[in-house]
Parts: C-alpha cells; sequence; structure tokens
C-alpha cells in the first residue's frame, strides 16, 4: 500500500482513452456519441492516429490538450508576476519606501519555471526561512516525501524542523495540534505571530489517509479556539495531503475527501489548481490564524508547469478567482476539474468538425438560441470560476457570478451526495434568499444578491461529481471522475433548458 | 456468558495470589524526625507507594513542611468541596450536559500541581475541574463554566470538559485525543528549549486508545520531555480495569519507556513521584517516563452513572472509609501534632464557604451575549461572510 517507488509514478501519466466515455449515463445532448468515438483525438492533437486501435494504450497525457498547454497556467513572467490577488510579503516595505509595490513587482521580480511538487517545496522553504517555529513532519518527508515536495528541506533546515513520523495519522495530527497550541493566546505569543502557536506543517501521506486523523481535526484542531473562548487555538496548524485521481490510484488514492469537511466551522481547507497558486495559497495557508487543511491535486504535481514568482506572497484565502468571464453560465469548480472544465469549454467553443459532438453542440445552442431569443451567430460565453478555498467558500462571488449568468454548474471529483456541489446548491436555491439582513463585511447587500441569483434562475442548479459507490474503483476511475464530455454535457443540459 | 463466568471464576481465584496489587493506603507515612512548626522535616513513604519498570524508586524519605502539608489538605477540601457543589447544581438541574467528577482522586491533581513548576504544562481528559482551579483557574471559574454562565474560564462555550489556563492544555471530551496532542506540546518545549515539561494526563480506559500508543512511540523516538500519566482509578466508565486490559499494569505499558506506579491515594507519595518524574524529563533529559497513579472515583463515571452496577455499595464505602486521601493525610497531620482537629476543622469550613461563596458568584453570572455564538470560530477578520444564526431570518455577517 505504501510502496514508494509506485506512489511516487502515480502522478506521470494521465491516460484517458476515448474508447472509454461515458455512454451509459442519460446524456440529453449525446445522442450522436456512438458514431463519434475517435472525435477527441482529433478535435486535441491532430498528430494522433484517429484509427488506434482500443486494445493500444492511449498516449501518456491523454488525446485532449494536456494541463501543461493550459491558457489557465502562467507561462510568462509577465503574466506570472500579474496573478491577481498577489500579495508580496515585502509590499509593506515596499510602500514604505515610496515605491509603488506594483511597479516593483513587474519589473524587479523573479520567476522561475516551476511543477507544483516544486512550488510546494518552495512554499515550504519559505515559510521554515522565515519563521523558527515552523516545523515539517509527516510520514517520509525528511527524505523528500513520496512526491518530493519537501526535497531537500531536512538537509537544509535540519533534521530537528523537517523529520519523519511514523505511520501514525492520528498521532501526527494531534501531535501537530499540540504543538501549535503551545504559546498560542490572545495577543502576543512567544513562537508565532497574532496570537498563534508554533507553525506546525503536518503531512499526511495522501488524503484517503485522513480518516484516522480526522477525529483530531473535528474535535480539537477545530474546536481549540471556541470551546477555549479564544484563550487557546491552533492557528499555526496547516495539515497538507495530496488529494483527487491520478488515472489509477484506485480506492485509496484517488478520493478527494473534501466535501467531508464542510460542516466543520472553525478549520479551513484549500485547494489550490496549479503551481503559482499552490505556493501562494499555502504560504497564506501556514501564516492563516486558523487551522487549515491543505489538499494538493497529486495529478497536478507534475502535470501543471508554470511560471512561479521566486520572492515570499501570498494570496487570499476565502477568495474564489473568476478565470475566464462570461455571461451564460456559471461554472464554478477547484483542483484537477479546472482544466477538465476548460476543455469542456474548448469543446464547447470549437467542437471537432463533423463530429458527434459537433451536431451535439449544434443542437443544444439551436436550443439555447431559441429559449433566450439570441441571434443565430452568438455563442455562450462561460464564467469559469476557481473557488480554491473550499470552507469557508466564496459565496458571495458565486452569487455575484449567478446574478449576471443565470445559469450555475458545479464541478468537482468527490461524491455527489453531501458534497461541496450540494452545500454550494444548497446554498443559492435555501431560505437564506429571505433574509432580512441588509448588507455583509464588504457593503454588498446580500439579500438583493441572493434574491436575484434565487429568482434569475433560468435553470436548475447542476453538479457534477463522483457518483456515490464506495469509492474511486481501479478500473472504473475513468468514468467516476467527470470528464470534460460529461462536463460539456452538463453545459449543454443548462443553456438548452 | 454464564458458562463463560464459570468457567473463569477458578482460573481468577487462582491467579489472586499472583497479582500484586498496589498498596493505595492513603497513611502509611512515618515520621522520620521530630515535626517541626516552621522548619523543614524527614517522613519516610511506605516502601510499597512505588512499583518500578525499567527505573530506580524514588527516594522514600521525603522532606516536608508543615505549611506545605496543611496547604495540600485545604487544597484537596476545597476540591472536594467544588465537586460536591458541581454535583448539587447538576442534580438541582443547574448544571446540564456532560459532568465528570474527580471525588476521591484528589491526591492526584493536588499532588500533581505541588510537584511541578508554574511553567510546565498540563493537559488532561474530561475530568479536569481541579486541575483548572489549581493551575491558574479559580473556583467560580470552573463552576461558571458549568452553569454556562459569561464568568466561566471559557465564557460559557466549552462547559465541564473545556477550561484552559495558560498552563493547562484544558480537559478533552474525546477519550485520549489529548495524549498526542501532550507529545506535540513536550515537542514544543524540546524545540524552544525551555526547562519545562509536559504532563499529560489520562485514565485507565483510554490506556487502551491506538493514539496512545501512538503518542508513546513519539516521544520515546524523540525523547520528548512528555511525562504519560495514568491515573487508574480502577474503572473504565462502567468496565474494570481487569475486564478491559489485557495488562493492567499500565505504568508497564510504554515498551521502551520506563514507568512507575504510584500509590494514588497518598498525596506525599504523589508528590514525590511527581518531582522524581520532572527531574527525569527536563534536568536528566531521559525522555518520557510513565506515571501511573493508582485512585479511586467515589462517584460515578458521569452524572448519569450511579456508580454501583458494576461494583458493590461495600467496595465504595471500604475505599472512602480506609482509603481516602483527605483522612489519610489528616492523620499525619494529627499524628505529627501540626495541628489539631479543631483546626483542621476550621479549614473544612472554610473551604465551603470559598465553594459557596464563588457557587454565589457563578450563579449570578449572566449567560452568554448571543452575539458570541459567532466569537473564536475563525481569528477576528478571517472569518467567512457570514455565519447562520438560530432561526432562518437571523445571519450573522463578520
Amino acid at each position: 500500500m505504501r510502496n514508494i517507488s509506485s506512489l511516487s509514478r502515480l502522478t506521470t501519466t494521465v491516460t484517458r482513452s476515448t474508447s472509454q466515455i461515458p455512454r451509459t449515463q442519460s446524456c440529453l445532448y449525446w445522442r450522436h456519441i456512438s458514431s463519434s468515438s475517435s472525435t477527441r483525438s482529433t478535435a486535441a492533437t491532430p498528430n494522433t492516429d484517429s484509427t488506434v486501435s482500443a486494445l493500444e494504450p492511449p498516449p501518456a497525457g491523454g488525446h485532449l490538450p494536456s494541463i501543461t498547454s493550459s491558457a489557465l497556467l502562467k507561462h510568462t513572467r509577465e503574466q506570472s508576476l500579474k496573478t491577481p490577488g498577489i500579495l508580496w510579503a515585502d509590499a509593506e516595505l515596499d510602500e514604505a519606501r515610496g515605491a509603488s509595490s506594483l511597479s516593483f513587482a513587474t519589473t524587479g521580480r523573479e520567476t522561475r519555471k516551476m511543477n507544483m511538487y516544486q512550488a510546494i517545496r518552495d512554499a515550504l522553504s519559505t515559510a521554515l526561512s522565515t519563521d523558527d517555529s515552523a516545523i515539517v513532519f509527516g510520514e517520509d518527508v525528511a527524505f523528500g516525501g513520496v512526491f518530493r515536495c519537501t526535497h531537500g528541506l531536512a538537509e537544509e533546515y535540519g533534521r530537528e524542523r523537517v523529520f519523519n513520523t511514523p505511520l501514525t495519522e492520528q498521532g501526527v495530527v494531534g501531535f501537530g495540534i499540540g504543538y501549535a497550541s503551545m504559546g498560542s493566546k490572545l495577543g502576543d505569543s512567544t513562537l508565532g505571530g497574532r496570537g498563534m502557536g508554533g507553525t506546525a506543517i503536518a503531512e499526511i501521506q495522501f488524503a484517503d489517509y485522513i480518516w484516522p486523523a480526522f477525529d483530531q481535526l473535528l474535535n480539537e484542531a477545530s474546536k481549540f479556539r471556541y470551546r477555549s473562548g479564544g484563550q487557546f487555538n491552533v492557528g499555526g496548524l496547516t495539515v497538507r495531503c495530496p488529494t483527487m485521481a491520478v488515472g489509477h490510484g484506485g480506492l485509496y488514492h484517488s478520493q478527494s475527501p473534501e466535501g467531508f469537511f464542510m460542516g466543520v466551522g472553525g478549520l479551513k481547507v484549500v485547494i489550490p489548481r496549479s503551481p503559482l497558486q499552490a505556493k501562494g495559497l499555502l504560504l497564506s495557508a501556514i501564516r492563516d490564524p486558523n487551522p487549515v487543511v491543505f489538499m494538493e491535486p497529486k495529478i497536478l504535481y507534475r502535470s501543471a508547469v508554470e511560471q512561479v514568482p521566486t520572492s515570499d506572497y501570498t494570496l487570499p484565502l476565502g477568495r474564489a478567482e473568476i478565470l475566464t468571464t462570461g455571461s451564460d453560465l456559471t461554472v464554478v469548480t477547484y483542483g484537477t476539474s479546472v482544466y477538465r472544465c476548460e476543455q469542456a469549454i474548448h469543446l464547447l467553443t470549437h467542437p471537432p468538425q463533423g463530429s458527434g459532438i459537433e451536431r451535439t453542440v449544434k443542437d443544444a445552442l439551436g436550443d439555447w438560441r431559441r429559449g433566450t431569443g439570441k441571434n443565430m451567430s452568438s455563442s455562450p460565453s462561460i464564467e469559469l470560476v476557481d473557488l480554491r478555498t473550499i470552507l469557508p467558500y466564496d459565496l458571495p462571488l458565486v452569487l455575484r457570478s449567478l446574478s449576471k449568468t443565470h445559469r450555475l454548474l458545479i464541478v468537482h471529483e468527490g461524491p455527489t451526495t453531501g458534497g461541496v456541489g450540494m452545500q454550494i446548491a444548497g446554498d443559492v436555491v435555501s431560505g437564506l434568499a429571505l433574509t432580512t439582513r441588509e448588507e455583509n463585511s464588504i457593503g454588498e447587500d446580500m439579500r438583493r444578491m441572493r434574491k436575484e441569483a434565487f429568482l434569475g434562475l433560468e435553470a436548475p442548479v447542476k453538479v457534477i461529481g463522483g457518483w456515490d459507490t464506495p469509492g474511486v474503483a481501479l478500473q472504473y476511475e475513468k468514468f467516476y471522475i467527470p470528464d470534460e464530455v460529461r462536463i460539456l454535457d452538463g453545459m449543454l443540459e443548462l443553456l438548452a433548458y | 456468558m454464564s458458562s463463560l463466568a464459570r468457567l473463569r471464576l477458578p482460573r481468577r481465584v487462582a491467579r489472586i495470589p499472583f497479582i500484586r496489587t498496589i498498596q493505595t493506603t492513603a497513611d502509611t507515612t512515618q515520621l522520620q524526625d521530630n515535626a517541626h512548626e516552621t522548619e523543614p522535616f524527614w517522613v519516610k513513604i511506605h516502601e510499597d507507594s512505588f512499583q518500578t519498570y525499567n527505573c530506580d524508586k524514588p527516594e522514600l524519605d521525603v522532606k516536608v513542611t508543615k505549611n506545605e502539608l496543611l496547604h495540600m489538605y485545604r487544597q484537596m477540601q476545597t476540591m472536594r468541596r467544588m465537586e460536591m457543589a458541581a454535583d448539587a447544581l447538576y442534580k438541582a438541574k443547574m448544571i446540564r450536559g456532560f459532568c465528570h467528577l474527580a471525588i476521591g482522586q484528589e491526591a492526584v491533581s493536588v499532588g500533581l500541581e505541588h510537584g511541578i513548576t508554574k511553567n510546565d504544562k498540563v493537559i488532561t481528559s474530561y475530568r479536569c475541574h481541579p486541575l483548572a482551579v489549581l493551575r491558574g483557574g479559580t473556583i467560580q471559574g470552573v463552576i461558571g463554566e458549568l452553569l454556562g454562565r459569561q464568568i466561566g474560564m471559557s465564557h460559557g462555550k466549552g462547559g465541564s470538559m473545556h477550561i484552559f489556563t495558560p498552563s493547562f492544555f484544558g480537559g478533552n471530551g474525546i477519550v485520549g485525543a489529548q495524549v498526542p496532542l501532550g507529545a506535540g506540546i513536550a515537542f514544543a518545549q524540546k524545540y524552544t528549549e525551555e526547562a519545562t515539561c509536559t504532563f499529560t494526563l489520562y485514565g485507565d480506559g483510554a490506556a487502551n486508545q491506538g493514539q496512545v500508543f501512538e503518542a508513546f512511540n513519539m516521544a520515546k523516538l524523540w525523547d520528548l520531555p512528555c511525562v504519560f500519566v495514568c491515573e487508574n482509578n480502577k474503572y473504565g466508565m462502567g468496565t474494570s480495569a481487569e475486564r478491559s486490559s489485557s495488562n493492567t499494569q499500565y505504568f508497564t505499558r510504554g515498551d521502551k519507556i520506563p514507568g512507575l506506579q504510584v500509590n494514588g491515594m497518598d498525596i506525599i507519595a504523589v508528590k514525590q513521584s511527581v518531582e522524581y518524574a520532572r527531574r527525569w524529563t527536563v534536568e536528566d533529559k531521559k525522555g518520557p517516563l510513565l506515571l501511573e497513579f493508582v485512585t479511586y472515583r467515589y462517584g460515578g463515571h458521569s452524572m448519569s452513572d450511579p456508580g454501583t452496577t458494576y461494583r458493590t455499595r461495600e467496595e465504595v464505602q471500604r475505599m472512602r472509609s480506609t482509603q481516602d486521601p483527605i483522612r489519610g493525610l489528616q492523620r499525619y497531620i494529627e499524628e505529627w501534632g501540626l495541628a489539631s482537629e479543631q483546626e483542621l476543622k476550621q479549614i473544612d469550613k472554610e473551604a465551603k464557604s470559598t465553594v459557596d461563596n464563588a457557587v454565589e458568584e457563578a450563579k449570578a453570572s449572566p449567560i452568554p451575549d448571543t452575539k458570541d455564538l459567532w466569537t473564536d470560530i475563525y481569528y477576528a477578520g478571517t472569518e467567512p461572510p457570514f455565519m447562520r444564526g438560530r432561526e432562518r431570518e437571523e445571519i450573522h455577517h463578520y
């Protein structure tokens, strides 16, 4: 189960075979699919042999544009430094010097090409070098971790700060909570700042192994501040764990457990989508004065490559990000699914010519145009939202977007029932719309927003998630994970509703 | 079951001579020289007060002072009065929810406090009221918390199991969950090179939790200044130690961690062992140590347990009359001529009135404000946009 050499290879390939497109589901607009089993490969990678036999393994990286070529990744230094919401650690110094931090950001800073595990390593290194109380521990972290996220940290910062723990998840998180509670109190503290105790950065080797520690996270970490009336806290605790599917992880290495954390007030759950995001969000999570579970989509460790600023910066927690603006449909997602949604949008706007997909899209968009009174040349624009912080999530942004688009699709890998998507759907349509209170902290009229979002709905809120099976079965993993076909189908269904 | 019991009975009878149970008599300590009014003097603890596992016995000769013994007496008496007051308030339905009392176990909490320094850390299970007071809290703070009032040490948000002071990391409601936390706290002490240690308390019931062994392993692996303290009151809820544990010698269950079993009914032995453990972890830096205090709770596990369904009334009565820690200390004080019965009665009276006054003060405190429902969830300024309230119309925006 914990064979390291095989685990570290888990991330190396994404294999999605065109012959395994799910056809058994009730796809409203998927009438032509049976005649188009090779269309996706022609659409995505023209050089792929479309006559490839079903017996032959698909090319590494799959048939669609790979994550690496995603337009959502910052491939240049310029793009990287202009990342929205980026907060440079030395920005205050900069302002004190009288210089505009923005100008320095775009002129004076370095970026380096990193994949996600390198960016996470960079964030951990930054945390260790800027905070003497920071310790990094977990199973096998001292020799680099099974995904190499802590590679070389033990040598650089000492084995008393970066160390292996026994295979004891419950013990590891309990240990981290104890360390983080030490010195924590209101006002100044002996270890971290903002009333925090020690900075404990624990790693659970896979999110699938977090369950023994769930009690510690739920009953100790999330409640420590509340039940002590603010006398103690474990704000310095960050629990990192690789999450989501890799294509062949199976029941114990491909789960997405974030939905189970939705009811745990006091805890934060963060899932980044890219190297640049991972570094900024992880540093935020480590410095955030609340306990944070930081889940890293393990397929992205190697496949997502981006220009990442080398200096110390953070990205805000609790804030979603609009990746592409649109006016006809809001797609809310996070983690690996961001790229599948991007690919689905690509299929929607550029359906492969002459394929079943093209006919399906054409039919659906015809319905959409008729239903909305659009002219024949108009095509829908999709607003893609990366949630980033799953708990507490950015409901105002979702409502703002929904007031504009009137259609909402939520996509994630975790099980649908009791999952994040159902929570968001529930929040949008629940009695919260009737609140009499007027303004939220940034002065928005939440009542009006809720009302507009709810009354303006042109279609039911749709959730595309994993199936409610006991887990991600090895051979069914491709069917379990919402792929671009299922997402496209959902988008068409909502547009034509 | 009945056939099992028949089969087992002869075996248990046969085993009894081989089980060496510790003497928990509370008054076997002997005076060694003349008891002084002001100067410290020496007493000798009974040699059966300690059993060891891979370590030497603590010294049996202990230096004590009159003031300290009287102070211990006053504290034990006050703690018992406080727990009795909680019992009465619970039965009057003023305290609701869960409530675990430590009546009978006073020598452990008070003895522990006398053996450690202010800067040492303590974390324990849900049976936490006396430790919360002794570690810098107040009686009105504890009773107020039980009553759910603003004066409570967690402002009424915690209740019985959730009381903290800067050096006391709380009662913890989940059986055994505080033990790995104790290891983490001890790691922080080692990391910051503080000359302090952590006393991590748990019960004989929690001793069978998996995470207790996880914490043992980490503490020994990294030689953390952590003293694991098993408060063995012989029953994990309604199950006796013999029925729940294959090895009831809890002080031997740390594997490579040396252990010391202590008569937890004799406060002088408790204090001596705590000082020994502190030297072991802090001064001699020998890593963790396991202490087992053999003690007894007179009441039920919690308020809903009468405490008489799994043990006989006679057993409880016998413990009360022969091994009570307060009576034991009282006998020393009287026999060694440190105070008269009259003077001790006066202390009892003062303890009662201290507690009565605190109870009145706690009762007078208001219940928490509605707004506090939403505070202390996330660090101020980092909250989500809103939290739902008690009814449909009530949404709290941060």
